[in-house]
């Protein structure tokens, strides 16, 4: 045999394989597995407490999933139906002490109480919606902070919300829910998992239905949806109240299975930029960008610090590290808005669709 | 006496809030961004000036030095932000400018701290009488101040070729390029611009309560200057200013004691909301006209 056969037939076999792991590769990759990712997916999200320690379900896991439903929240109203909103601690702070009132002075049960809370969120942000008939926009948006800020201050100045304490917060109460007391961390994270999950397989549903393709008509141009017989002004006010009810539920969970008691300061314009940037990073109009955006939010902190104390151990003080956490997360979100405007969520998609024709380029 | 007196103060505090809202106006006449980063760059401004006059840098070698930083700032923000999102929506421009605010505040406070500096530029915070009225002068002079510079920015905007160029750009950006503006160069103008009245509104602002993080949350007090004024208009900036001014000092005398006080965080914003629902695009806004 020739040594220009034995390549030939070298090469050959080689382009067998690849193409064989190609095709493999690929598989794995496209759309026919889905559900064993998401098998894959709910088994280590029921797992992971049984691996990870009460440091990791208190201080990341927990407020990760609790953020992730408020981006949710927010991407509904802002992803989906265009309109922008600053105004998400506020409607997060409605659902929180909404919540409180009913357990305290109503004595309802948690999850009776919650979902309440949610609803009177849901009607405090149809209330601030309603301007969204006749303003667009950036007015629209700062019509938002006027919800921010006055909600705020209603929290602070009426002591019936938060039953009258020195302190003007308010502590989550002993909580069970059918039955099972919920303290331990381990608790709380199944509660916040099993909501988290049946608010996002709501979504998902309504993103998908005739509600959902209206609002993203509306974001796409407001006009053309009215032009084509879409009630407009009804969707967006929808989008208001289904916005501020899972906000809601995000805010309840925030106090009563996260921090265990707050005050209205957590729920600061502050929180309302880290719930946009969320959505921004993760991806707008995308119920998995939200995951993972809040995911990014609450690990790259964690990551900043540990490489603070690994390589520059004594050169860095928290007040120094707080600024580059705001310089990293600034830049980051302009390189975003520059380089993949759809967010990670997109990105990440991108990269399943080009591994599934690896190594052939599209 | 007592409304006139709460009245002209609300007025003359009014005209620091017209100073934050001009900066805004400009940058979203030119570019169309409605910059959020207008706050940062005011504590920007004013934490270097003091920082370099802390230093022992005489007072107006520190303006000047704060002068190149704001424009070379103005610089790298259009390089590397506005330049790649050209034609981008508008959100996702607001959005940018989210992320340079969070950017230039950490950079400012990382590198200059987080202390509260005073600021001194000479002018005493002390009650003049005129009749029997009793103004701040501190008041009177910041309310002179933002007139002389409105003067300033109409005679560039009127009598200049970059003023011209610049409301050519205002007015239609395809048509100015048409015709050879350079449009980057107007960006960085207008953009360096807007950076100077930053520099004056935190001048004056750091004054009146020292220089520190909570300068850039004025930001959030000229919002509903522009919203009332319309975001394309210097007079409706003033106007704007002047109406929220007044509107807060009244509203906190007459109506705050009816409902517990420290109504002003978010009174201003009802009064906005109030004049959005007559005025959709504000008292001298623009009406878009939108095509399908």
């Amino acid at each position: 045999m020739s040594v220009s056969t034995q390549c030939a037939l070298f090469s050959l076999s080689a382009a067998g394989w690849i193409t064989r792991m190609r095709l493999q590769v690929g598989h794995w990759f496209s759309h026919g597995r889905v559900p064993y990712a998401w098998l894959v997916l709910s088994l280590v999200a029921v797992g992971v407490p049984l691996v990870s320690g009460d440091y990791w379900l208190n201080a990341i896991l927990i407020p990760f999933l609790i953020l992730s439903l408020a981006g949710l929240g927010l991407n509904v109203l802002t992803g989906y139906a265009g309109q922008t909103s600053l105004g998400s601690g506020g409607f997060m702070a409605v659902g929180a002490f909404a919540t409180y009132a009913c357990l305290i002075h109503f004595q309802l049960s948690f999850l009776l109480a919650i979902f309440l809370g949610g609803g009177v969120a849901a009607l405090v942000g149809l209330f601030f919606g309603l301007p969204s008939a006749k303003i667009k926009g950036f007015y629209l948006m700062v019509t938002s902070l006027a919800a921010q800020f006055f909600l705020e201050w209603v929290f602070v100045k009426f002591p019936w919300f938060y039953n009258y304490s020195s302190s003007a917060t308010i502590s989550s109460p002993p909580i069970t829910v059918f039955g099972w007391a919920i303290a331990s961390p381990l608790s709380k994270y199944y509660l916040v998992l099993v909501l988290v999950s049946f608010l996002t397989w709501v979504a998902v549903n309504l993103t998908r239905s005739q509600v959902g393709r209206n609002w993203m008509a509306i974001r796409d141009m407001d006009t053309a949806a009215a032009v084509i017989g879409i009630r407009v002004h009804r969707s967006k006010i929808l989008a208001f109240a289904i916005s501020s009810f899972y906000l809601g539920i995000a805010g309840a969970l925030w106090v009563f299975a996260y921090l265990g008691s707050a005050g209205v300061q957590s729920f600061s314009l502050q929180r309302s930029f880290q719930v946009l940037f969320i959505i921004i990073i993760g991806g707008l109009g995308s119920i998995s960008g939200n995951f993972i955006g809040a995911a990014f939010i609450s690990l790259l902190p964690l990551l900043l610090d540990f490489l603070a104390h690994t390589f520059f151990a004594r050169m860095v003080d928290a007040g120094l590290l707080q600024n580059l956490q705001k310089v990293i997360f600034g830049s980051l979100i302009v390189w975003f808005l520059i380089k993949e405007p759809e967010g990670i969520a997109r990105f990440i998609s991108h990269l399943r669709g080009r591994l599934a024709v690896w190594p052939l380029r599209f | 006496m007592l409304f006139l007196e709460t009245l002209i103060g609300g007025l003359l505090a009014g005209t620091m809030y017209s100073l934050v809202a001009i900066g805004f106006v400009l940058i979203y006449k030119a570019s169309g961004v409605f910059n959020f980063a207008q706050g940062a760059i005011l504590l920007f401004s004013a934490l270097l000036l003091v920082t370099l006059h802390e230093h022992g840098v005489p007072f107006v070698l520190a303006v000047l030095i704060t002068l190149v930083a704001l424009i070379l700032l103005s610089i790298l923000i259009e390089r590397l932000v506005l330049r790649p999102l050209t034609n981008r929506s508008p959100m996702t421009l607001f959005m940018a400018t989210l992320g340079v605010s969070y950017v230039i505040e950490g950079v400012a406070q990382g590198l200059m701290g987080a202390n509260v500096h005073a600021l001194d530029v000479g002018i005493e915070d002390v009650p003049v009488f005129i009749g029997d009225l009793m103004i701040s002068q501190f008041d009177l002079i910041a309310a002179i101040t933002a007139g002389v510079l409105v003067g300033v920015l109409a005679l560039l905007f009127n009598k200049t070729r970059i003023g011209i160029s610049l409301r050519a750009v205002a007015d239609d950006t395809r048509a100015a390029l048409s015709i050879g503006i350079h449009l980057n160069r107007i960006w960085q103008i207008v953009w360096a611009v807007a950076g100077v009245t930053g520099l004056v509104a935190g001048m004056l602002w750091g004054t009146r309560q020292g220089v520190q993080f909570s300068l850039s949350l004025v930001v959030l007090k000229a919002l509903p200057v522009l919203i009332i004024g319309g975001f394309t208009s210097i007079g409706g900036a003033i106007v704007g200013g002047l109406i929220v001014g007044a509107g807060e000092s009244l509203g906190e005398a007459y109506i705050g004691p009816l409902i517990g006080g420290g109504i002003t965080p978010w009174f201003a914003y009802f009064l906005a909301l109030a004049f959005l629902f007559y005025r959709p695009a504000g008292i001298f806004g623009e009406r878009a006209i939108e095509r399908v």
